[in-house]
């Protein structure tokens, strides 16, 4: 009898097929999706990714952070710090966010991986805030009330504005595939597998050898690094910086959270499912104004409650589909 | 003068932050729950308290009378329509659903009472003070406020300990299932902590409402400086939180008094520092 394992299954053919589909008329959207569709992409991109990090640490690695908007921050501050004060170009500033936010990734780590579960929630607000209020303290990049990249420094990216609208989309969307695909290859890998087992359980997990504090660890390293990239890329994007859009809990947080949560936490198609139900409804709802809020934390709530693995779990139980070839099968052990 | 001035002031507030942090504590004693819609019910008992004053004409001291019930029932409400729901082993339901319950409370406010900062008027009482000393002077709120919350302090440690309640809470705690079997309705006790809980939110409300501004935005902040004092008094220690909500309030009014842009940062700080070098907190029990 022969044991083998196998991620792939007929689903998840099918799914590698459209994303391949997708993905060739994302690459061509400056021809057909016009300023305003190239815009909310954009938007989509980044809250993909920010949606993806956050479940890769709260759904996987099981450090339900609601302090990740420190990363969002810090990347913004290190784009315009390096920018306007040390004449980088602006995408080079991108990568470089990464390296910062997974530098101070460190020590942030150092402090609240003390606190346990809800507690490290709150110890992890506590680091974003002090990150807001630190750099409302930064004089030379505008103090409380913030500060817009020179003109100077933004056309000295493309020679026209078309050029640079479709420069920082395909950056954008690079970018995305980029760390999207790095999470698909994480998850593949035996630290993946790693990561899977925490998820289901962290005692058996640990007993099993994995060395549960470092994996830890190196995720929210990780993410932060991530988070922060797009962070840079969302205020390159919107050419001013302020510290409390910066370091929105709610903005870059709360409604991450409840895309991820909505989609599926703690499986990799969650938070595309969430992004559509997202936007779909901030598109037809967003005239209500702060009672959209109310209905998207009431929505989270009752999916928390009644489909706790979220509408992409709800379904993928039932008719065992999935998208990419993640989950690992072993065959030929019974049939 | 001027530092014994601050010093004074600061432990005074400190018992603000002390109400804030002895809810925190109980729910998370009886439960292990973190509320993280806390400092969004302060916010709501001082537009309870608001609305109270408002159509009785009452002083906001009296209208504690009927704002402490109320909060108290939706309190009871709360938990066994919903939080009673999300307790189990897998953190995540209570911490996602408080964090929604947040945002809803947030938004709602907002669609009641606007945007705009409020504040209750005590009138007479507001500016009464007594002097010490050259430099030292104390108000007679302030100091009302901090000894309800050793009231509030001893009073709980009081029921913990010596009353049939407290000793369901501490069953609840140690073991719910035995508990259980003892005879004692686990969702019962839960709705009772929840309510006692919210009943010392009404008290923080309403002389947070007479204190400073507020606005529906204002709750995460208050949320995270329970947070800090239940950390740095030490998790399992009633009189902990009250010397943590004292420490916190000193460090902010130092903080402030060097620059008014470091009051509140000057105590995330304090309590980072507490976190690196004594996690367990200043009174943490041994175990």
């Amino acid at each position: 009898m022969t044991v083998r394992v196998t991620r792939a299954t007929r689903t998840s053919s099918v799914g590698i097929a459209l994303v391949a589909v997708a993905l060739i008329a994302l690459i061509a959207a400056p021809y057909w999706a016009g300023r305003e569709g190239m815009r909310l992409l954009i938007e989509v991109f980044v809250y993909l990714v920010l949606a993806s990090n956050w479940n890769l640490l709260a759904g996987y690695a099981g450090l339900v952070s609601v302090g990740q908007q420190a990363f969002v921050g810090l990347g913004g501050y290190v784009l315009f710090a390096l920018a306007t004060l040390g004449g980088v170009p602006p995408l080079l500033c991108i990568p470089l966010a990464g390296v910062a936010a997974a530098v101070v990734a460190i020590p942030v780590a150092a402090i609240t991986f003390r606190l346990r579960g809800a507690y490290f929630a709150i110890g992890s607000w506590v680091v974003a805030e002090v990150f807001r209020l630190v750099a409302s303290q930064i004089s030379i990049l505008g103090g409380g009330s913030g500060t817009s990249l020179p003109a100077f420094i933004v056309t000295g990216m493309a020679h026209s504005r078309q050029a640079r609208e479709f420069l920082v989309y395909w950056v954008a969307l690079g970018l995305t595939v980029v760390i999207l695909g790095l999470i698909v290859a994480l998850l593949r890998s035996r630290h993946g597998l790693a990561l899977t087992a925490m998820r289901d359980n962290e005692v058996a997990a640990r007993s099993n050898g994995i060395d549960v504090q470092r994996t830890k660890l190196l995720v929210f390293i990780f993410t932060a690094a991530c988070t922060a990239m797009a962070g840079s890329l969302i205020f390159l994007q919107r050419l001013r910086i302020t510290p409390d859009s910066a370091f929105s809990v709610n903005d870059w947080t709360a409604l991450v959270i409840f895309i991820t949560v909505i989609g599926g936490i703690g499986r990799f198609e969650g938070p595309f499912v969430g992004i559509v139900v997202f936007f779909v409804l901030r598109e037809t709802l967003s005239d209500l104004g702060s009672i959209y809020l109310m209905i998207l934390g009431a929505i989270a709530i009752l999916v928390m409650l009644k489909a706790p693995r979220g509408l992409w779990g709800f379904l993928a139980e039932r008719t065992d589909a999935q998208v990419l070839p993640l989950q690992r099968r072993v065959r030929g052990l019974l049939r | 003068m001027t530092w014994v001035n601050t010093i004074a002031q600061g432990i005074l507030v400190g018992g603000l932050y002390a109400m804030f942090a002895a809810g925190l504590s109980l729910i998370f004693g009886v439960m292990k729950l973190v509320n993280i819609a806390h400092g969004d019910l302060i916010v709501l008992a001082a537009y309870v308290a608001v609305v109270v004053t408002d159509t009785l004409g009452l002083n906001p001291i009296f209208s504690l009378v009927f704002v402490v019930p109320i909060m108290a029932a939706v309190g009871y409400l709360l938990q066994r329509g919903l939080l009673n729901r999300t307790l189990g082993d897998d953190i995540l339901p209570p911490l996602l659903v408080t964090f929604g319950l947040s945002v809803i409370l947030q938004n709602g406010l907002l669609e009641l009472f606007s945007a705009d900062s409020r504040r209750l008027q005590a009138g007479a009482l507001e500016v009464a003070s007594i002097k010490l000393a050259d430099g030292l002077t104390l108000g007679v709120l302030p100091l009302i406020q901090f000894g309800l919350a050793v009231l509030v302090i001893a009073g709980l440690h009081w029921l913990f300990y010596h009353t049939r309640l407290g000793r369901a809470f501490r069953a609840v705690s140690d073991d719910p299932r035995v508990a259980q079997l003892m005879g004692l309705d686990n969702r019962h006790v839960f709705g009772l902590a929840m309510a006692l809980s919210l009943a010392i939110v009404a008290v923080a409300g309403v002389f947070l409402a007479v204190r400073t501004n507020f606005d529906p935005s204002t709750g995460p902040a208050r949320l995270i400086f329970g947070f800090e004092a239940v950390i740095i008094g030490g998790l399992s220690s009633l009189w902990g939180t009250l010397l943590g909500g004292i420490l916190l309030g000193v460090v902010q009014a130092i903080g402030a008094e060097i620059d008014p842009g470091w009051q509140v940062l000057a105590g995330h700080i304090a309590f980072l520092v507490v976190l690196a070098i004594r996690p367990q907190g200043l009174l943490a029990r041994a175990r």
